[in-house]
């Protein structure tokens, strides 16, 4: 019988053939660890007995919610993380270099058909490059860097085809939107989304990332992208013939497939307080809003930045209006500086941030208080999550955010 | 069987880890030291009034959002004996069973119940609620593994031969 991508992985990592239902136990290709859960997982790996970790080539430690530190204890994070990566001989250390999702797969750590798990739930985000990974707590971290090795229930898949052109303005943050206000926030829970089609083959690396990161916003365990030439490329890697084979076969068994005609997506957003409130652009139009970020693991990269920029070129941001821009890493910040993207972009007025997670967990750089709007490119819309409880965040495509920070309003591009 | 009574909180669709517990508060030092802001953006008196053996039923998705095992562990030091949701999102179910906090998935439960009243819990059998049965299923058994082992950190420890490993699986959690 056929296999989904997510199988085909899963059943190559465990040397069996597995099927949805099975728990098994996978080993480890690669872990990333974020500074804001450092402290937890040290004290956990000790309290469990653990001296060294299994294998130091294959852990990653990022700082970059903390970073640059907005309170006084957060320096206590990098000072445990530096610690501990010197007692274990962990060469990846990462401390100002950007966010994790981003460095993760921009670094080379991810390779097609990785098992690969990390302490942030977008960590989703790997599946662009035909991974399978996903967040865990801290606890089952803490046991990975002991044993190398963590139990999964073999997800069951749902296929999602696009096929066709996208219309004008429309960016892959608006298809992904589309996706999870059609599942709803909880309708992939326990599954794997498998995207595939003519209009994701013809997607950059950077757009796929910006789907798979946000695949956890319906509950997914994983997403999953077939690696094809482009893959490769910005993996540095050549593929062989298993991973050419990463493609759900014909007669795999899906839990559903949802099919798309790309001429039928538009700008959307996610109002507030749910990812999955999923209005049309048209039909918010002239709201009046307060700021606008662009940036985060979702849409930090410099095809957003650019996005931003072709808006904004020779415009100003509305007077009243803050534009926050924080580029995902410092190797996307430098591309922005060469190409004129940020020249642009700080010319029509806007704050320019250091990488890092920064606003989009509400920790620093533009926090909001009550009543305020904000359009945002990022991937959660929480209540209180970039400032008081009584903030409303828009989720939207960069080429949206940009747009709205020049009218001071929601307006379509 | 184990067996349990207990005054119930009452909580809606989608309760998100940033509601749990806010990335503001995620860096204090101790889970005491963040546990009174818990669930402080959609009701901030809340974890004030929780007590002991309380437990809180929810409806569907609870505890989606960010992978910080903050959450669960929150929710444990706030004294809630088990929360009863229509589902969980899995991050959240996993760190729950990791950390012994005990879920329980009832798809009925939460449109009939009232907040303030009691309910009584048999685990892995059914939960009642003035006088009706609400049925409920048992745990796979690897999680009830970790669950009787109390936490994976002390399944661990018992791997790493710091601790005896239980001889029986009843201690619950």
């Amino acid at each position: 019988m056929g296999q989904t991508v997510i199988e085909k992985i899963l059943s190559r990592n465990t040397g069996s053939l597995v099927k949805p239902g099975d728990i098994v136990t996978v080993s480890v290709d690669r872990v990333m660890i974020d500074d804001i859960m450092m402290p937890f997982i040290v004290d956990k790996f000790h309290e469990m007995g653990f001296e060294k970790v299994w294998d130091p080539d294959k852990v990653v430690m990022i700082y970059d919610h903390l970073v640059p530190s907005s309170q006084q204890d957060d320096v206590r994070h990098y000072k445990v993380g530096d610690r501990f990566a010197k007692e274990n001989g962990l060469e990846h250390v990462y401390r100002s270099d950007g966010i994790c999702h981003q460095l993760m797969t921009e670094e080379g750590y991810v390779k097609p058909g990785d098992v690969v798990f990390g302490t942030d739930s977008h960590t989703t985000t790997y599946g662009c490059v035909g991974a399978f990974s996903t967040g865990i707590g801290y606890t089952e971290m803490a046991a990975i860097l002991g044993t190398g090795t963590v139990w999964i229930k073999v997800p069951e898949t749902i296929k999602i085809a696009i096929d066709g052109r996208l219309p004008d303005h429309v960016m892959s943050k608006d298809v992904i939107l589309r996706i999870i206000g059609d599942l709803g926030a909880d309708g992939a829970t326990y599954k794997a989304l498998e995207f595939c089609g003519t209009t994701v083959e013809q997607m950059s690396i950077s757009s796929r990332m910006t789907m798979a990161n946000m695949a956890i916003e319906a509950g997914a365990k994983c997403a999953v992208f077939t690696p094809d030439e482009k893959t490769a490329e910005y993996c540095g890697t050549v593929l062989g013939e298993w991973e050419r084979s990463l493609s759900g076969d014909g007669d795999a068994v899906y839990d559903k497939v949802i099919t798309y005609d790309a001429r039928g997506f538009e700008p959307v957003m996610a109002c507030p307080s749910q990812v999955d409130k999923i209005q049309p652009v048209r039909l918010l139009e002239g709201t009046a809003i307060d700021q606008v970020f662009i940036g985060s693991c979702t849409n930090g990269r410099l095809e957003d930045l650019q996005a931003a920029a072709r808006v904004l070129k020779g415009k100003k941001v509305a007077p009243f209006v803050k534009l926050i821009v924080t580029p995902a890493s410092r190797k996307v910040y430098e591309e922005a500086c060469a190409c004129g993207a940020v020249k642009t972009l700080v010319e029509a007025g806007a704050i320019l941030t250091h990488p890092g997670c920064g606003l989009c967990c509400g920790r620093a750089g533009g926090i909001l208080w009550d009543n305020e709007k904000v359009v945002a490119t990022n991937n959660r819309n929480f209540l209180g999550r970039m400032g008081t409880s009584k903030v409303e965040i828009y989720l939207a495509s960069p080429e949206v955010a940009a747009a709205c920070a020049v009218a001071g309003k929601i307006v379509l591009p | 069987m184990e067996q349990f009574t207990g005054k119930v909180w009452v909580l809606g669709d989608d309760i998100d880890t940033d509601i749990i517990i806010p990335t503001e508060y995620l860096a204090l030092k101790t889970i005491e030291d963040m546990k009174k802001y818990g669930f402080s953006p959609l009701r901030p008196e809340l974890a004030s009034m929780i007590r002991e053996g309380d437990m809180i039923v929810a409806g569907k998705n609870f505890g989606c959002g960010s992978s910080r095992e903050q959450a669960p562990e929150v929710i444990k030091a706030l004294g809630v004996r088990c929360v009863i949701a229509k589902s969980f999102a899995r991050i959240f179910f996993r760190n729950s069973i990791n950390n012994g906090l005990l879920l329980i998935e009832q798809p009925d439960l939460r449109d009939h119940v009232e907040e303030g009243e009691e309910i009584s819990v048999a685990v892995n059998s059914h939960i009642t609620y003035k006088g009706r049965q609400y049925p409920i299923a048992s745990l796979p058994e690897n999680l009830v593994e970790i669950l009787n082992a109390g936490g994976l950190v002390k399944a661990m420890r018992a791997r790493n031969g710091l601790d005896r490993r239980k001889e029986n699986g009843t201690d619950g959690h």
